[in-house]
């Protein structure tokens, strides 16, 4: 689906929407308890510094996600919604105090605007399956919401990827393995024995699950996949092999802080390399230098990724993520700069614990 | 020039990869296909067609096969990937030299030792199943001096791990092709030339191309092909060890330490045998794990450390097409600068002195002719326990240490190889009854010898087949 936007209206609209979050965080009347005592303490009002979406990378530091985990969450609430109960989603924690953030109707937002980019045919209508974490997670709402929003419903089977990581961590691969195979076998029985039109999983249960069994003859239509690197070769391995050539395949890049970035279709000039476009101007991706983030990286060059999430009930500037990318041109689907090939930070140098689920 | 596309061979497919690994070659690209972890667990489903590919054929025409196979790795032009260019022996040799390290010299007489092989492959089949027929492959039963004797194959194949360090680790995996087991190989890094070459080789020869995986990949795709397969070898260090050491159905190469112990009978004689002993230690540019690191003699430690020291520190570099070059340099140089700081920071522990340093020309870490190397380097230990002592590093390096001919089994650790100069017979059976080595030579030799009919490191027949009691007379095959 090609936006109506060009370049410049998306800048100016990212613009707008930046001064309009800003004053929204930073008044008294609507703003969460945290922000307003971090401005008090910073010295400088940004109701009034903050004009455009580039002076909130001059002004603002990175922000340090460790509050998620040390701070109570009701420090987030913004005052317009105290009287709202809210959501609490996770992300990380494989041991200790895990990161939380509150949320009421983002991943409503986030998972419509998906479902309507995508449009009727490219996830037909029929049941759903999510096999993935769900627990505290974002995502096991979301994908719920995305299926009833399209008028459908959805099975789920579990997985825990904290204890994934836990068995992977300290060596126990065997059992690692057979968590995985207990995975697989609940999700190849309800795609045996339900009717299944459209799933949500992570790459790596995909293919587990298609070593299982032909996902076409299982009946799937629209594969969404969120969660790991995908390199272009594991990209082309996922739709030649594992979805024949006849599923829609949609790779998103996410996670709980910044909600959805979907990833341009793929044309053959691509060769099977992925770019995410951030759900601008709710969430920000910029590549940035890692060793001097207030610059952007080239187009065409690896750099860190660096998000930005502004939106009525969360507010996160300059996060520096885990993963690096490449930056890319804005497209006709997403006026603004996307991000490719998307791997940990510094994977080619560290050891990482990717991909496990 | 277009690049050498090295592709994955897919049990008969070959397969280019969109992720690759770039070398250069004097001046000529090359590209290598890196497999993904799934598309190599999706293919092993398919092994079963491979192992019959191969149960087709009867094993006497497979070891001709292989015979044939040794020839042609050995002098033919053989696909240098998937193009329709064509490698000869002096293309492989001095590619794998650029990518590895290892002088043309030692390039051509790992190509020997795996051509001796191949072209042995009966001896070398005769050892590990002592000396049964090989209709046993075709019939699964023999009738050896009388009794019916039944073997069935455990795995449907053979997984391999290999290293860069040395070629001659391939000589490993062959045996399993004419035991009608297909392999799954994982090259090193830096060498997948050689795996590719063999197996070019034995396709051209007759093999069928279903029955084997080529696979250079991550250590996720690693790990998926150890676990993947039934039996599987892996090479590496103590931490591959380590890691792989809980599962029964692979065999974990790890770190060697092999030694030459020398007994007290042999102990006036050590002079006459200098030469066995640096060859121990440096031969094959002191890469392989049969390479001895320690040497260790009852008397006459520091006697015997300096004439050592003398010899290796004579070990020049050379350029990598020099005839006489028997020293490998370092592909990646920090690796050398690595090992370098490391020996340094080593030599500080008390106990230790590195007596090469005083004999060689210039330091250990050398750059020459556009190369990295390490000088070889003697260490004269005080004990076993200091970090030097009963270690090893991927050049010419050992120890050598005064210890009790009484006390050196029970202090020698695991060993692979040990070369025990001795003719007591006491000590002798001590030494084979002695749990900690893996191969034994006893005599003045060096660890590096190598009976085609004595396998080692581990029987590979054994380890591919088992025997199932069998009893009654109705055997109808």
């Amino acid at each position: 689906m090609s936006s109506k936007l060009t370049p410049p209206q998306a800048q100016s609209a990212l613009d707008a929407w930046t001064r309009k979050m800003i004053a929204w965080h930073f008044s008294p009347a609507t703003g969460c308890d945290y922000w307003l005592k971090w401005a008090k303490t910073a010295g400088w009002d940004p109701r009034k510094e903050i004009k455009c979406f580039a002076d909130i990378a001059k002004k603002f530091p990175h922000f340090d996600d460790d509050v998620l985990r040390t701070e109570q969450p009701e420090r987030f609430v913004p005052k317009a919604y105290a009287k709202r109960p809210y959501n609490v989603f996770e992300t990380g924690g494989t041991t200790g105090m895990p990161k939380q953030r509150v949320g009421w109707d983002d991943y409503k937002t986030d998972y419509e605007e998906y479902s309507d980019h995508y449009g009727p045919d490219f996830f037909p209508k029929g049941n759903w399956l999510m096999v993935g974490p769900t627990g505290p997670r974002r995502l096991r709402l979301a994908v719920e919401h995305l299926a009833n929003y399209r008028g459908d419903s959805c099975y789920f089977v579990d997985l825990d990827p904290r204890f994934v990581k836990r068995l992977i961590g300290t060596g126990e691969m065997a059992m690692a393995r057979k968590y995985q195979e207990h995975v697989i076998d609940q999700a190849a029985t309800i795609l045996r024995h339900r009717k299944i039109t459209n799933m949500f999983t992570t790459p790596r249960l995909l293919e587990n699950l298609a070593e299982r069994m032909s996902l076409v003859k299982a009946g799937l239509k629209g594969v969404f996949v969120g969660g790991t690197t995908m390199t272009p070769q594991y990209v082309r391995f996922v739709v030649e092999e594992v979805l024949e050539n006849k599923i829609n395949f949609a790779p998103t890049y996410g996670n709980t802080l910044m909600g959805l970035a979907i990833s341009k279709k793929l044309t053959k000039a691509d060769n099977y390399s992925l770019t995410y476009y951030a759900p601008q101007p709710r969430a920000t991706l910029r590549i940035v230098h890692p060793d001097n983030p207030a610059e952007l990286v080239n187009y065409g060059d690896y750099g860190r990724v660096e998000l930005t999430t502004m939106t009525k009930e969360f507010f996160v500037p300059r996060f520096l993520e885990r993963d690096e990318a490449i930056r890319r041109p804005p497209c006709s689907e997403f006026p603004w700069d996307g991000v490719g090939d998307v791997r940990p930070f510094q994977s080619l140098t560290k050891t990482i614990i990717e991909g496990v689920y | 020039m277009s690049a050498i596309h090295i592709p994955v061979l897919r049990l008969g497919q070959t397969y280019r990869s969109l992720d690759t690994i770039k070398f250069n070659v004097s001046g000529q690209p090359l590209e290598i296909s890196v497999a993904n972890s799934g598309l190599i667990r999706r293919d092993l489903q398919e092994l079963a067609q491979s192992g019959e590919a191969l149960r087709a054929i009867p094993c006497e025409t497979l070891v001709g096969y292989m015979e044939k196979a040794a020839e042609l790795y050995l002098h033919g032009h053989l696909p240098w990937g998937d193009g329709a260019r064509l490698q000869s022996p002096d293309d492989y040799v001095a590619a794998l030299s650029q990518l590895t390290g290892l002088p043309h010299s030692l390039g051509r007489s790992n190509m020997g030792k795996v051509h001796a092989a191949m072209s042995n492959i009966r001896a070398v089949i005769s050892g590990l199943t002592r000396g049964m027929p090989l209709e046993l492959f075709d019939r699964g039963f023999v009738r050896q001096n009388g009794l019916d004797v039944n073997f069935f194959a455990e795995t449907n194949s053979l997984g391999v791990l290999l290293p860069s360090n040395s070629p001659g680790v391939n000589s490993l995996w062959l045996p399993a092709l004419v035991m009608k087991i297909p392999v799954v190989l994982k090259p090193g890094r830096e060498d997948p030339l050689t795996p590719f070459r063999l197996i070019q080789a034995m396709i051209a020869a007759g093999f069928p191309p279903a029955a084997f995986g080529f696979y250079p990949t991550t250590h996720d795709g690693g790990d998926t092909l150890l676990f993947g397969t039934g039996r599987a070898i892996a090479f590496g260090n103590d931490t591959t060890l380590k890691k792989y050491a809980p599962y029964r159905h692979i065999n974990v190469h790890g770190s060697g330490r092999s030694k030459i112990v020398i007994g007290d009978d042999f102990a006036q004689d050590w002079p006459k045998h200098l030469d066995v002993i640096v060859n121990s230690i440096a031969a094959n540019g002191g890469r392989s794990c049969i390479n001895c690191s320690s040497v260790l003699i009852g008397k006459d430690r520091d006697k015997l450390a300096d004439a050592l020291a003398r010899k290796l520190a004579a070990i020049e570099p050379l350029p990598r097409d020099h005839p006489d070059a028997t020293l490998c340099s370092f592909a990646n140089p920090k690796s050398a600068k690595a090992i370098d700081e490391r020996l340094e920071e080593f030599l500080q522990v008390p106990g230790a002195v590195d007596l090469t340093a005083k004999y060689r020309n210039g330091p250990r870490l050398v750059e020459a002719h556009g190369q990295t190397f390490l000088r070889p380097t003697l260490i004269v230990c005080d004990d076993l326990n200091h970090p030097l002592a009963n270690t090893e590093y991927g050049f010419p390096f050992a120890s050598v240490l005064q210890v009790p001919q009484a006390q050196m089994i029970g202090q020698i650790g695991e060993s692979l190889v040990v070369s025990a100069f001795t003719r007591d017979q006491a000590w002798s059976i001590d030494l084979m009854t002695s749990t900690n080595i893996e191969r034994l030579n006893l005599g003045p030799y060096s660890t590096m010898r190598v009976q085609w009919e004595q396998p080692h490191e581990g029987n590979l027949f054994e380890f591919l087949y088992r025997r199932r009691a069998l009893q009654g007379d109705l055997v109808a095959v």
